[in-house]
């Protein structure tokens, strides 16, 4: 069966980020960027379906700049056999992503599509859940794992207090938690091959999608600083603070 | 306005980030309505008329709703929410489930996981894992929210007398089916809702000491936590992650114990109203953001925390 990954480039998790002066946004400018951390953990487990035969093709696509390639051809190195690039500089938002994804499903078919849960970015965890609606799909949300069963595939996801297993038909929609799996390095060998693999352009307007956002940033502020406190002398003053200064006991 | 308010319970009691949530909505103003669907939740439904602020209480009692699956909640809440001008639910893993989807179905964004409304389409809410702090107005007819619980201090539990109505709407989807589940057995809150929290770190040096926390946290009601550096050593399971990769909290009082205070971890914790850290170290990092420090061996603080909270509890 054919497997959709959807990828996104954003700014390294390892990058401290930091608010324009201006407050109109976060510096990216010289940032190191790399493919999300969740979309990492789908790649994964659609390379892991692919080498125990459940899945047939690996395709991946993202939604993004031109730099975004560099995302798409670093899943090609993890195993994905080829790319779609949908191309735009314009800031594409949850929902419409969810209806570029949808036009991509319409014409790959896939049997299932993988997302990661959220973009490290924006933190919207919506997309999936979005695309799912979109092409009347179910979906598998914050997986920890994924077994395909003929016509379904089972999905237990990780839910506040604890896991859920439950059972979509086919096609489907899982969207990925963090510990679905661990993924994979590129192998030298398997980035110079990827370079190869074959990676189609295309823009909003090819998939007749208006990408047009329906929210608007208004400002974006680096979070309230926590001054540093008092130092407390022992365990006893510890609590007569908490119950008669912080009040919070 | 109107406003339709997402229930979060377990079919049996209505979960307190209910009244969270119905607080983001009276932030908001207008008429609050309380949206419980589940399967033999007639109680939740009592319990949802009884809360401060709510004007009319809807209960959809299905089976189809008994596991909250995303694709059915998401075709009812989208048919019953279509009248309203908010739709909002609480930022756990059921309302991030399913309200994408109603605001897919609705054809309209999403704003998630709020933490402040500044007027009745304009939300704060953090992004980039809290390290940033955006403010975005939503254009749109019907605005889709999802709330922090925890940035919102609740409505109370008793005082209404909402009136509550059946509704007939079954939506069942037929694309997924409930298979079993496997909840954690512990009578602590849950992490992530949790009013206070006790976090243990490397310092704690195995997992048995563990226990030491766990005590003082039963004392206070409160759930037990881990740094991602405990998580790693094998202490406890990674379920008890707080940090940027793990659960992010935002408790009245977080309590952290041998947690030097990584930008992992604080970016996990650092909403929390009151923090505390106990280290034996007094450069640790954590100290930078705590209200209140005690620079001591955790081995020794620990029980003799527990002893002075059992005075005042």
């Amino acid at each position: 069966m054919k497997v959709l990954v959807a990828v996104k480039r954003v700014i390294d998790y390892n990058v401290k980020v930091r608010v324009k002066p201006d407050n109109t946004g976060v510096d990216l400018a010289n940032v190191k960027m790399a493919m999300n951390p969740f979309c990492e953990i789908a790649v994964e487990e659609a390379v892991r379906l692919k080498e125990k035969g459940v899945a047939s093709e690996i395709v991946v696509v993202s939604i993004g700049p031109k730099a975004s390639q560099e995302q798409i051809r670093t899943a090609l190195a993890l195993g994905a056999d080829r790319g779609i690039h949908v191309e735009t500089d314009e800031e594409v938002q949850s929902l419409e992503a969810a209806k570029l994804l949808k036009a991509v499903v319409e014409k790959e078919e896939p049997k299932l599509v993988i997302l990661g849960k959220q973009s490290i970015d924006s933190d919207n965890n919506q997309t999936g859940q979005m695309l799912a609606a979109l092409t009347g799909m179910g979906q598998g949300t914050f997986a920890s794992e994924v077994v395909v069963e003929g016509d379904k595939v089972n999905v237990t996801r990780e839910v506040d207090g604890g896991l859920m297993t439950v059972a979509l038909n086919l096609p489907a929609v899982v969207t990925t938690d963090l510990r679905l799996n661990e993924p994979r390095y590129a192998s030298l060998p398997n980035i110079m091959k990827a370079k190869k693999k074959p990676l189609d352009n295309m823009s909003p307007a090819d998939l007749g999608v208006d990408i047009a956002p329906r929210l608007s940033t208004l400002k974006v502020e680096a979070p309230a600083s926590r001054q540093a406190g008092v130092k407390v002398a022992d365990v006893a003053e510890l609590v007569d603070k908490l119950k008669n200064e912080a009040k919070v006991i | 306005m109107s406003i339709l308010v997402i229930a979060e319970h377990d079919n049996s009691s209505l979960k307190q980030a209910t009244l969270n949530v119905v607080a983001a909505a009276k932030a908001i103003g207008g008429d609050i309505d309380v949206l419980v669907a589940g399967e033999n939740c007639g109680a939740v439904a009592e319990a949802a008329a009884k809360a401060e602020g709510v004007n009319k209480v809807l209960v959809a009692d299905n089976a189809a709703y008994g596991h909250f699956l995303g694709e059915n909640l998401g075709e009812l809440v989208a048919e019953v929410g279509k009248g309203y001008s908010h739709i909002l639910a609480a930022a756990g893993t059921v309302g991030k489930d399913f309200m994408p989807r109603v605001a897919a179905l609705l054809d309209v964004a999403q704003v998630s996981d709020i933490m402040r409304v500044e007027s009745e389409d304009t939300f704060v809410r953090p992004i980039y894992a809290g390290n940033a702090i955006a403010t975005v107005k939503s254009s749109d007819s019907i605005k889709v929210v999802t709330v922090r619980p925890t940035a919102f201090d609740p409505v109370a539990a008793e005082g209404g007398s909402a009136a509550v109505e059946q509704l007939d709407v079954v939506k069942d989807a037929g694309l997924s089916q409930f298979v079993s589940e496997e909840l954690a057995k512990s009578d602590r809150p849950e992490l992530a809702s949790a009013g206070i929290v006790v976090s243990g770190g490397r310092g704690m040096q195995n997992g048995d000491n563990f226990k030491m926390l766990e005590q003082v946290a039963d004392l206070m009601g409160a759930a037990v936590g881990a740094s991602r550096a405990a998580v790693d050593a094998g202490f406890v399971p990674n379920d008890m992650q707080v940090g940027q990769t793990g659960k992010i909290v935002a408790p009245q009082l977080y309590i952290a114990v041998g947690i030097s205070g990584a930008i992992q971890h604080l970016a996990g914790m650092s909403d929390s109203k009151v923090i505390v850290a106990i280290n034996k170290d007094e450069e640790a990092p954590i100290f930078q953001v705590a209200d209140y420090g005690l620079v001591a061996d955790l081995f020794e603080a620990v029980p003799q925390l527990e002893e002075e909270l059992k005075k005042v509890l």
